[in-house]
């Protein structure tokens, strides 16, 4: 397994939906590569950030306006 | 109300008997269904339109149309991933009339594999919460996420950020499931490498 090989079992390797021989290469080929090894970690952490802060927080007060805003006018549509 | 599930199946989302009802005409299980969602609906909005007005709008027509059209909802897929399918297209029609973007359809933007080929091999510092106070952590990740392109962006966002299953973020964008996993990999090393100016750790002597 060369690097090119290694990406594109990355998402896979994510899912842990990786056949166990595929696996026991990609943990070889991890071993033996320090910058697949680098890849791997810190596309783990991109992923990791991205989750653990909410990027685009929505106040309670804007929640409140467009809930209201929904519901008033699936009510409309309702009675019309 | 029919029962449709036999023993032993698989377990039924609660959702379902919410629909039921508010197919009924039921308002205020629809409105439980608003609440459950209203949240993500603005989120998946604003990530692809990078727009906070639009994602207001969207977030509102996304819902009032899923209101009109409760009726035509199968159940064939979740509740959820039905309404995000609904706040995309609403999301890249906003996109494509606003044309600040100079591709805005899930494809023609993704051809090219510039910007996915890791060149950045620095581990990164162990905790960016440490290094950066919260407005200036989600200032950056704004901007790296802003960078990739809608077709990306959108696919790492109902993945990776809203937990989408691949099956559910391919019937969402209506693609393949080798065109999301190939897209994730791509947005995931574009977000990467990007992130790495700001994470990567420096040697010494190097300025912060």
């Amino acid at each position: 397994m060369n690097c090119t090989d290694f990406l594109s079992q990355l998402t896979d390797y994510f899912d842990g939906q990786i056949s166990p021989e595929l696996l026991k290469e990609v943990r070889t080929h991890l071993a033996g590569c320090h910058h697949c090894e680098v890849v791997l970690n810190t596309t783990r952490q991109t992923i990791e950030v991205y989750r653990g802060n909410e990027v685009y927080e929505i106040s309670d007060d804007l929640r409140e306006h467009l809930h209201s805003a929904i519901m008033a006018k699936c009510l409309a549509k309702k009675r019309a | 109300m029919p029962a449709i599930q036999s023993p032993g199946t698989e377990e039924i989302h609660p959702d379902v008997a919410l629909v039921a009802r508010a197919k009924d005409g039921d308002t205020a299980a629809f409105e439980q269904l608003v609440r459950q969602y209203e949240r993500q609906i603005f989120r998946v909005a604003q990530h692809i339109t990078q727009n906070r007005e639009d994602a207001e709008d969207i977030t509102q027509d996304t819902f009032l149309k899923a209101y009109e059209k409760l009726e035509q909802f199968q159940g064939n897929s979740k509740f959820s991933t039905w309404l995000v399918r609904i706040a995309v297209n609403e999301s890249l029609m906003r996109l494509r009339k606003r044309k600040t973007s100079k591709t805005v359809s899930m494809d023609e933007d993704v051809q090219t594999d510039e910007g996915s080929i890791p060149r950045d091999f620095a581990e990164w510092r162990p905790n960016p919460e440490q290094i950066f106070d919260q407005n200036e952590l989600n200032d950056i990740l704004r901007r790296t996420i802003q960078g990739l392109p809608p077709g990306f962006r959108t696919v790492f966002t109902l993945r990776d950020i809203e937990n989408l299953s691949t099956e559910e973020t391919a019937e969402a964008l209506g693609l393949s499931i080798p065109a999301v996993k190939s897209r994730l990999l791509r947005a995931r090393l574009q977000l990467r490498e990007r992130l790495s100016r700001y994470f990567r750790q420096r040697k010494e002597g190097q300025p912060a």
